[in-house]
């Protein structure tokens, strides 16, 4: 493979923001269109790696890519995927795609949708976010890891505070800011350690992850370890107790950062969490799954309770993803070939679902004005394309067979009551609470009588907007039909995580 | 006595000395308004001197020149550089300051500085270190109260010289108690002698103390940071950020050579004295940061806060932590000159210092709010800027060294650093200025404004993503430590 396909991935967003940035502010249309441009091709590059990888039944890293980058500390840019970050890195291009759709907006009439403040500086932003995102996923390298996923945390601040919902952006953008700081530089402790005890161990210099996985870290060092190293990743990934800053921050930011939020940095947390903490710390991951067990059985429970008593819907969708992350980790927890596969599949599943969940919300949003539940109603009259779109995620989020939440849940249960059946039990009171807050979501929201202030003003989404609904629409229902698609390849990356766990 | 390697070693200072000429010969026959163009000179004239000194001034083997006054060696070559490049970005900016700017001596005064601060980098003795020290102090006592119309620049400059002078008289006591128990003033025969066990651990402690009081004042690390804070919002912009960067990193060049090289006989008592001030000063340091309303005392604050992270690196003892310390500065050089330079041309324009005064920002200048974006992010420690690498390598010093809990401190106190930078990017970014249009107000950039914040600005990109070749000379200086 000569063709550097993954650093044109990870380097494209960066330049593509450089050059928005140079643009003048006025032209805002074509700011839009470059930015477009660059996450149709960043989005075909990722779709062409995935299909690569799933046409040839590859196995293991792939599409390696090695620069030296400061030999004498063995810092070096290594790219590479495998069947765990393949999909992620599709979803990523999704997810960027349709984020720019949405923002386009609609300036014409008294709609206002998508982003009019200063696009040109919101676009170089995202892209600067979604730059990162693609790097974590790539990197194979835990400096390069670092370095990207600082870079996807901190223009979050800007994105949300400058474009957010004025009432709470301040807070919930210092908020998330300061969690997730903490989060990444409690695991920065942890990597140092690994990185000198590995020295001192082997005589190796190096932050390469695949010669880290055989470092021959005591089980002391990792019982030690594990903990601070799992937990700041998995902070981003909104893990029970520490998931406070997830709904706040869903809420306050525009409808393309929540997407970005929900949709790809919170998997950044649980991917960091299972490539860092799990793979390179498997003793570890071994003594402490019970804890990361009970904390996300927490979640998955609290979280959808949470949601269902939400009487706003972005605070409601933020609240669910607390619970379907916390499956992720429920996954993750399980430490077995079924669990970590239903682990990998939900993380794409619900990716697309919750982008899905909060684009739609913000189409409403920004033409009722209005996100709470008891004053909507009628959509499905107004944008019966958005409720149909709608009505896929919600499917999904409820793990219906046919929908990709199927495929990515059920594995999760049986992985979980392999382990420990009284979890598997409790966790799937969620299930009922989730189909029972989404239903009650959809009816009132969608096919109640619209309330008469809302009669006349509210109109229809725009082609773009339903181009980015289809989309995430097809992903969702291509995976719940035909498994296939994905399962196999997430299980040949899942193999190799139960290689470093001991074949267990 | 003058070989080509003696020539070449003191390369960068005939360099400056021959532009220092240059502009006493040029300064009397300019206009009143066309003595800014000193600056132009300045500025060119030491970009053109870190040129040529890359091309012929490149040291080799270390060696000691002049009689073993001056060691010739990557680790002062590499200060010298860094040195000069801040030298001509403080010119620059310098240049439309409305009083300083059009006065010869200012420039004449900074070359004058940048001199003794190139030779504190690469001095072996303690003689010609003192001698260096005062080259490099006096010239910025006087620039500290240039403004003479203003009384806070009075009050800095006068500040500035009292505990100045303070500082380096108990630093000299200090040498010279080195001289009387070693019976040499040259820094790598000190270390020698005091092998031998001549002296108890508690005299040298003593000893120590004093020298620490002595660099600790210049790198302004607590408990003597009480001047910086009036100093830097005294003195002209400009200067305040020659101040915050080169004369502190001049500091921690006579720190790491004095302490690796002289006296590695007591590391043991201080690094762990290093450890408690560097402790302190990134705390109190950045707990005195959040609660400031003036833009110049915030970053006065917060550069207190950065020489604790440094001394991080002086702590470990060790060839990466020494290479980290240098990194570091590096980074930071670039990184403060940017926040002061972009200080500087918002108050030229608006003539406010006030963190409150920046609302608006991105709407009147959406360039300069970019830049001042980049140079609050690299303070944070955030990529792909040069402050997250920086951070990170001295980090992974300490932990080298077992300093595992002195990291977390700084980890701690990064987060509180965080957060009052991006306070500072929310008035930037998210206010707007109330009832006005911003459009209408716009914050223009001089050329000699844009040229410097440009090249700065890419200075902290490239240590922040290309930071190979910077660490491999912060390597090779430490490299001639050990």
């Amino acid at each position: 493979m000569n063709f550097p396909v993954l650093s044109i991935i990870t380097f494209l967003p960066f330049f593509a923001g450089a050059i928005i940035l140079m643009m003048p502010a006025a032209r805002k249309n074509e700011t839009r269109a470059v930015a477009l441009a660059a996450a149709s091709i960043a989005l075909l590059l990722s779709a062409w790696v995935y299909l690569q990888y799933l046409s040839q039944g590859l196995t293991g890293y792939q599409f390696i890519e090695q620069y030296n980058w400061l030999p004498q500390l063995g810092i070096s840019l290594k790219f590479g995927v495998d069947g765990m970050s393949a999909p992620l890195v599709l979803l990523t291009g999704i997810v960027m795609f349709t984020g720019v759709l949405i923002s386009w907006g609609d300036e014409d009439k008294h709609v206002m949708a998508g982003i009019q403040d200063r696009p040109r500086e919101f676009f170089a932003f995202l892209f600067l976010l979604a730059g990162g995102v693609f790097g974590v996923f790539v990197s194979l390298d835990l400096f390069m890891l670092f370095f990207f996923y600082e870079i996807a945390v901190f223009p979050m601040y800007l994105l949300i505070a400058i474009w957010g919902w004025v009432k709470t952006r301040e807070y919930a953008a210092m908020k998330l800011t300061l969690y997730l700081f903490i989060g990444s530089v409690v695991s920065l402790v942890g990597a140092l350690v690994m990185y000198w005890t590995q020295y001192q161990n082997t005589g190796v210099l190096s932050f390469d992850m695949l010669q880290m996985e055989s470092a021959g870290f005591s089980p002391t060092f990792q019982y030690i370890w594990f903990l601070p190293v799992f937990l700041g990743f998995a902070v981003l990934g909104g893990i029970w107790p520490f998931h406070n800053w997830s709904p706040d921050g869903h809420v306050a930011a525009p409808t393309a950062v929540s997407m970005f939020h929900a949709g790809v940095l919170m998997k950044l947390g649980a991917f960091a969490a299972l490539r860092v903490g799990v793979m390179l710390l498997p003793e570890g991951a071994k003594q402490w799954s019970w804890l990361i067990m009970a904390f996300a059985g927490v979640a998955v429970v609290y979280g959808a309770y949470i949601a269902f008593v939400q009487t706003d819907m972005k605070y409601m969708i933020g609240f669910s993803s607390v619970s379907h992350m916390g499956l992720v980790m429920l996954g993750i927890s399980t430490l077995n070939q079924t669990g970590l596969t239903g682990a990998g599949v939900q993380m794409f599943s619900h990716g697309v679902m919750t982008a899905l969940f909060f684009a739609v919300t913000g189409m409403i949003y920004d033409r009722a004005h209005t996100r709470m539940i008891p004053e909507l109603g009628g959509m499905s009259k107004v944008m019966p394309f958005a409720t149909i779109g709608f009505i896929i995620g919600g499917l999904v989020s409820m793990g219906m067979p046919g929908f990709s939440g199927f495929v990515a849940e059920f594995p999760i249960f049986m992985g979980v009551w392999r382990e420990q059946w009284l979890v598997a039990v409790i966790a799937s009171i969620s299930i009922v609470i989730t189909a029972a807050y989404i239903m009650m979501n959809i009816r009132k929201v969608f096919f109640s009588e619209m309330p008469e202030h809302l009669q006349g003003h509210v109109g229809d989404i725009t082609v773009l907007d339903k181009v980015a609904v289809a989309t995430l629409c097809l992903f969702m229902v291509v995976i719940g039909l035909f498994p296939a698609v994905m399962v196999p390849m997430v299980e040949s990356g899942v193999d190799n995580i139960m290689r470093l766990l001991g074949g267990a | 006595m003058f070989t080509p390697i003696v020539f070449a070693s003191i390369l960068p200072e005939i360099l400056i000395l021959v532009l220092g000429i240059l502009i006493l010969i040029f300064e009397p026959f300019w206009k009143e308004d066309q003595r800014r163009n000193a600056g132009w000179l300045t500025a060119g004239g030491l970009f053109t001197a870190i040129i040529i000194s890359l091309l012929f001034g490149q040291p080799g083997e270390p060696t000691a020149v002049l009689g073993g006054m001056i060691r010739f060696d990557w680790l002062g070559f590499f200060f010298k550089l860094l040195f000069m490049f801040a030298g001509a970005a403080t010119a620059l900016l310098l240049m439309d300051h409305e009083t300083a700017g059009r006065r010869g001596e200012a420039y004449l005064l900074l070359l004058a500085s940048l001199l003794g601060m190139n030779l504190m980098a690469v001095s072996s003795d303690l003689v010609m270190l003192y001698l260096a020290i005062e080259t490099a102090s006096i010239p910025l006592y006087i620039l500290a109260g240039f403004l003479l119309a203003d009384e806070r620049s009075t009050e800095a400059g006068f500040k500035y010289l009292l505990f100045g002078t303070l500082a380096s008289t108990i630093m000299l006591y200090g040498f010279s108690l080195i001289f009387g128990f070693s019976g040499t003033t040259d820094i790598y025969k000190i270390a020698e002698i005091f092998s031998t066990g001549s002296i108890s651990p508690l005299l040298g402690f003593g000893l120590l103390a004093l020298v620490i009081i002595g660099l600790g004042f210049k790198m302004a690390i607590v408990p003597f940071h009480f001047w910086a804070p009036d100093v830097y919002q005294g003195s002209p912009t400009p200067v305040a950020g020659f101040l915050s960067t080169a004369s502190k990193a001049a500091g921690f060049a006579v720190i790491v050579r004095l302490f690796f090289v002289g006296l590695p006989e007591f590391s043991s008592s201080w690094t762990l004295v290093l450890a408690a001030l560097s402790a302190i000063t990134m705390t109190v340091g950045n707990l005195l940061a959040l609660p400031q309303t003036n833009i110049k005392r915030l970053l006065a604050y917060s550069s207190v806060a950065h020489a604790g992270y440094a001394l991080i690196g002086v702590v470990a003892f060790s060839q990466l932590g020494a290479a980290s310390v240098v990194f570091y500065l590096a980074a930071y050089i670039a990184t403060n000159l940017l926040a002061f330079g972009i200080v500087m041309a918002f108050s030229r324009v608006t003539g406010l210092e006030e963190i409150t005064d920046y609302v608006g920002l991105s709407r009147r200048n959406p360039f300069m709010a970019l830049m001042m974006l980049a140079a609050f992010l690299s303070l944070a420690g955030m990529p792909p800027f040069g402050g997250f690498v920086a951070k990170i390598f001295v980090f992974a010093a300490g932990v080298q060294a077992n300093y595992t809990w002195l990291v977390v401190v700084g980890i701690i106190n990064s987060i509180i650093g965080v957060y009052y930078y991006l306070n500072v990017m929310k008035f930037v970014y998210l206010y707007r200025m109330p009832g006005e249009d911003e459009e209408k107000h716009p914050v223009p950039l001089t050329s000699s404004y844009s040229i410097a914040l440009v090249v700065l600005v890419i200075g902290v990109i490239l240590v922040g993503t290309v930071f190979a070749p910077f660490f491999s000379w912060s390597d090779a200086g430490a490299l001639n430590l050990f």
